[in-house]
């Protein structure tokens, strides 16, 4: 089926989402729709699965007109969406989850769940998406909820699909498998609608590339001719450098340093297995891993968000294993968390107050028990404009920000300190060229000014890019340590794959 | 955190290492387990003298079994060891994650403990007060169901206890005009109507849905008060209502003991044994269920699928309410036929405890609720018998437990992720 979007418009209070867009999705072809945070591409797709009533504007399916009132209507009409955050319900098992809504029953409402294992099973044989039809989805990792969100568009028989930023949560083993996946879709005859901000993801798998910008279709790209750097600066409007420029590192003193640190779960696994490293002054340190190999736990013990088992953590030479997480935070760390929806802020606080999160308790915004209201803005504004947040209305509240707005407010909060220590999880995760630029150049200019970084990636782009020195964490243990400059991304992957040096 | 433990018993790694909060977990259920030791052996033992005897059929019982005898202070010192044991244990090793549910067993032993004691030298029937146990529990457990209905789809009801009263009101005024059945019906009505103005509000105009329970709770107490007082008092004919007669079901009411318990009741307690089956098979098994459970998880999931979350929360709101009304209805239909002031007496609260003790599901929220009815009876059962203990800290019991439940045993149990937000389309 055809997809026609004609003229959209929708507005926020206070925000144009969508101006004027118009774009077409063919039939078996991936269209790729890029464009920075904030452009306006989950608010487009979400007009579209009916999700948002557009204010002006015509969507057409096969050139007839449609008038979606709802998401039942959209799925109907064949519209199938993959939201940027998946719209699954954690307690449910994958198939209440993909027949809710179309549930098969017998007489009266019963459900069938007999057939409604069936369905799914016969839906992941036939495009090879396996899945346990009776796993909890709170107990899968993200890839396979994916599947199940994908299963679950199948079996509604959508012609067209939306991805809404699908790679973004996933492994480079999962991107594979996924483009893997669209592949068969395609060939099925589905027209498909590819949302990413990695521009080399867009060239690989994409037949046509439409960029949008502040709510407007800015241009078309064809991917066969196209190179990164030309998409980049038609999304951001200017030219993009996407190498970081850095000169080589000049390490200092030692600032953080982890001597055997283990912790261990409930269940007495361990989560670190005894984990000695040393971050100093002025070099960047990247943790290279895939997902789920003990990244996290070592942020968090870091930052005291985890008890540590055994070993120690001194910072500037101190033994700080046993300090609460504002003690570290007032010693001098800052912490970009890799949940920012969860752990960087609160949905319902506005920017100004989610800006002070760490530190409303300082002379600079408080006087005894009253908070400065006008020092507060101040300092929010300047922020926000340094950062490029947008929109920069500093009363809006967190959750009406989009997903990498979101992320840049977190990375100007912990960036305005002037600490001794930066540790950054994921700090461009679903972030646009422009802003990663920028975050990147912020970044190098804490190292060059003596700070010492630690960056947990698990893009290795970002890390070869970033880093002076790899640690690969593989299965709760640091497995490698190389200098940048003597090493190859080939090497780092075996490392990340379980090979030890 | 199946998953956790499912890989580590596939990893088969057993681990002796506990985690801080499970030790000390042990350590105080241990010496809570102690100290109810200590006071049966300093407290129950001196007081005692002779057998202990337990009636356990009643007079209209077709089998009749003899009452059964037992030394007091014999007993006594049994079941202190019992205690003993269980408490030398948690520190020994403790139970791991079984802890809770042997201070549960530990409290069940001190309960028979207080039994054995209050019933020295005396006859105590055992099965008249389980049979009031399960009475006491209806509207408990009624409660609760309307709570569960209203939660699981993602309205947080506290308004319950002034559904209770509402339906005990209009159940006597009716019932005193028209007879029970019709008192019934209306009852069901009346807390049908409070649960659409909590659906109107939250629902419609998304009110903060804490403010809107408080409300309707002090509405209906002040309403009733005050038609109480202008109305009931001057004409007394409408404060009499017929009582539903316990009714016996054939066979099945004849086993001993079980019996009397569950058939030989009213149609209330029946109709709640109906409730309590119903709703489980509605919430787990139907198209309606897993839509309304979908809604309390994650509205805007549902809402992408095309559910409608407005839909969805107002039946289930209003079944909910429907069936906290007919629980108000035992108050007053299905035990004294006429209506007091604030009669309820914070039930449909205790219901709550219960929703929540029983996990969100009908039959832990039943379960949950026979401890609070227990309590409830023993209690009064405690007051008859006539024991040291005065009868307004025995009045205290079924909140006392409460508050103990719901402080110290309610673990685990994780609320619909969704509950008491509103859903706002855009
Ligand atoms: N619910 C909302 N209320 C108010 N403003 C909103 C809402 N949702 C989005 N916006 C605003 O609309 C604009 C477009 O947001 P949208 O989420 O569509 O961006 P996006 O292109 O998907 O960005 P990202 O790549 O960061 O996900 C942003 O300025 C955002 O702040
Ligand atoms: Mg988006």
């Amino acid at each position: 089926m055809d997809l026609e979007l004609r003229g959209i418009r929708k507005e926020f209070p206070g925000v144009l989402a969508n101006d004027d867009v118009s774009l077409v999705a063919r039939s078996g072809k991936v269209l790729a729709l890029i464009g920075e945070n904030g452009a306006g591409k989950s608010t487009l797709m979400n007009v579209l699965s009916g999700l948002y009533r557009p204010d002006a504007g015509e969507i057409l399916l096969d050139g007839v007109p449609q008038n979606f009132h709802d998401p039942g209507a959209a799925i109907a009409a064949g519209i199938g969406m993959v939201h940027q955050h998946f719209m699954l319900v954690q307690i449910f098992s994958v198939a209440d989850n993909v027949v809710l809504g179309v549930e098969p029953t017998t007489v009266g409402g019963v459900m069938d769940r007999k057939r409604a294992r069936a369905e799914v099973r016969e839906i992941s044989q036939r495009y090879g998406l396996a899945v346990d039809p009776d796993a909890i989805i709170e107990e899968l990792p993200v890839g396979i909820q994916q599947r199940v969100e994908i299963i679950k568009i199948l079996l509604r028989g959508a012609k067209v699909i939306v991805f809404d930023e699908p790679t973004a949560v996933l492994t480079p083993q999962e991107v594979e498998e996924f483009f893997g996946i669209v592949a068969e879709l395609k060939s099925n005859g589905a027209a498909i609608i590819f949302i990413t901000h990695k521009l080399k993801e867009a060239l690989a798998i994409a037949d046509d590339i439409t960029v949008l910008r502040s709510g407007k279709v800015v241009g078309h790209a064809d991917p066969a001719t196209a190179t990164p750097e030309e998409l980049a600066s038609l999304m951001v409007g200017r030219d993009i450098d996407l190498s970081v420029d850095k000169a080589p590192a000049k390490p200092g003193a030692t600032v953080l340093e982890l001597s055997e640190v283990t912790v261990t779960d409930d269940y007495g696994r361990k989560l670190l297995d005894s984990v000695s490293m040393t971050v100093a002054g002025g070099e960047i340190v990247g943790i290279a891993g895939i997902q789920g190999n003990g990244q996290t736990e070592l942020v968090q013990a870091i930052t005291g968000l985890l008890p540590v088992e055994t070993g120690k953590v001194l910072f500037q030479g101190r033994d700080v294993t046993k300090l609460n997480p504002r003690k570290l935070h007032q010693a001098g760390i800052a912490h970009v968390p890799e949940d920012r929806n969860h752990m960087g802020m609160v949905g319902s606080f506005s920017l100004s107050e989610n800006l002070i999160l760490d530190s409303y308790y300082s002379d600079q915004f408080s006087k005894g028990l009253q908070l400065n209201r006008g020092a507060i803005q101040e300092s929010a504004l300047a922020l926000v404009q340094a950062y490029d947040v947008r929109p920069p209305n500093i009363d809006n509240t967190g959750d009406a920000l989009s997903g990498g707005n979101a992320q840049k407010m977190i990375v100007a909060r912990e960036f305005s300190r002037d600490v001794p220590l930066v540790i950054c999880a994921q700090p461009t995760r679903g972030i646009d060229v422009g802003s990663i630029e920028y975050i990147h150049e912020q970044i190098v200019l804490k190292r060059d000014e003596g700070k010492a970084i630690l960056i947990v990636s698990t893009e290795l782009d970002e890390i070869f890019s970033l880093a002076d020195r790899i640690l690969v964490m593989f299965d709760g243990e640091i497995v490698a340590e190389r200098l940048t400059s003597e090493t190859t991304p080939t090497e780092i992957g075996l490392f990340m794959a379980g090979n030890r040096s | 955190m199946t998953a956790a433990v499912e890989s580590y018993e596939v990893t088969g790694r057993k681990s002796k290492i506990l985690s801080r909060s499970q030790i000390r977990k042990a350590r105080i259920s241990g010496i809570a387990l102690f100290l109810m030791a200590a006071v049966i052996m300093l407290v129950f033992v001196p007081a005692v003298s002779g057998v202990s005897t337990f009636g356990i059929s009643t007079v209209t019982d077709f089998i009749q079994l003899s009452p059964i005898s037992v030394p007091s202070a014999g007993s006594l010192w049994i079941l202190a060891g019992v205690l003993a044991f269980l408490g030398t244990s948690q520190f020994m090793r403790g139970f791991q994650t079984k802890t809770t549910i042997f201070l549960g067993i530990g409290f069940f032993v001190f309960v028979l403990a207080m039994m054995v004691w209050a019933s020295s030298g005396q006859q105590f029937s055992l099965v008249s007060m389980l049979t009031a146990t399960v009475a006491r529990s209806t509207p408990i457990a009624l409660g609760a169901l309307s709570g569960i209905l209203c939660e699981r789809s993602g309205v947080v009801n506290i308004g319950i206890e002034g559904m209770l009263l509402g339906g005990a009101f209009t159940g006597v005024v009716m019932g005193s005009l028209l007879g029970g059945w019709i008192g019934l019906v209306a009852a069901t009505l009346t807390g049908g109507i409070l649960a659409l103005l909590l659906a109107v509000l939250s629902v419609n105009f998304r009110v903060d849905q804490i403010i809107i329970g408080v409300v309707i709770n002090i509405l209906v107490l002040g309403l009733t008060s005050f038609l109480t007082s202008q109305l009931l008092l001057k004409n007394p004919s409408l404060n009499d209502a017929p009582i539903f007669p316990s009714i016996k079901i054939p066979v099945l009411g004849d086993i001993p003991i079980i019996g009397p318990m569950f058939f030989n009741q009213t149609v209330i307690v029946y109709g709640m044994f109906l409730l309590v089956g119903l709703t489980t098979f509605f919430l787990f098994r139907t198209r309606w269920g897993l839509r309304t459970r979908s809604v309390g998880e994650n509205p805007k999931a549902a809402d992408s699928l095309g559910i409608s979350v407005a839909k969805v929360r107002y039946l289930a709101v209003v079944y909910g309410g429907m069936v906290g009304g007919f629980a108000g209805a035992w108050f007053t239909l299905g035990t004294v036929g006429r209506f007091d002031e604030g009669m309820t007496g914070g039930r449909g609260f205790i219901g709550l405890a219960a929703m929540i003790f029983g996990g969100w599901n009908p039959i832990g929220a039943f379960l949950a609720s026979l401890v609070f009815g227990f309590s409830d009876s023993l209690q009064q059962k405690f007051a008859v018998l006539e024991t040291p203990i005065p009868t307004e800290f025995l009045a205290m019991a079924p909140y006392l437990v409460t508050i103990i439940v719901v402080a110290g045993l309610v673990g685990r149990a994780r609320p619909p992720a969704a509950d008491g937000q509103p859903f706002e389309k855009q």
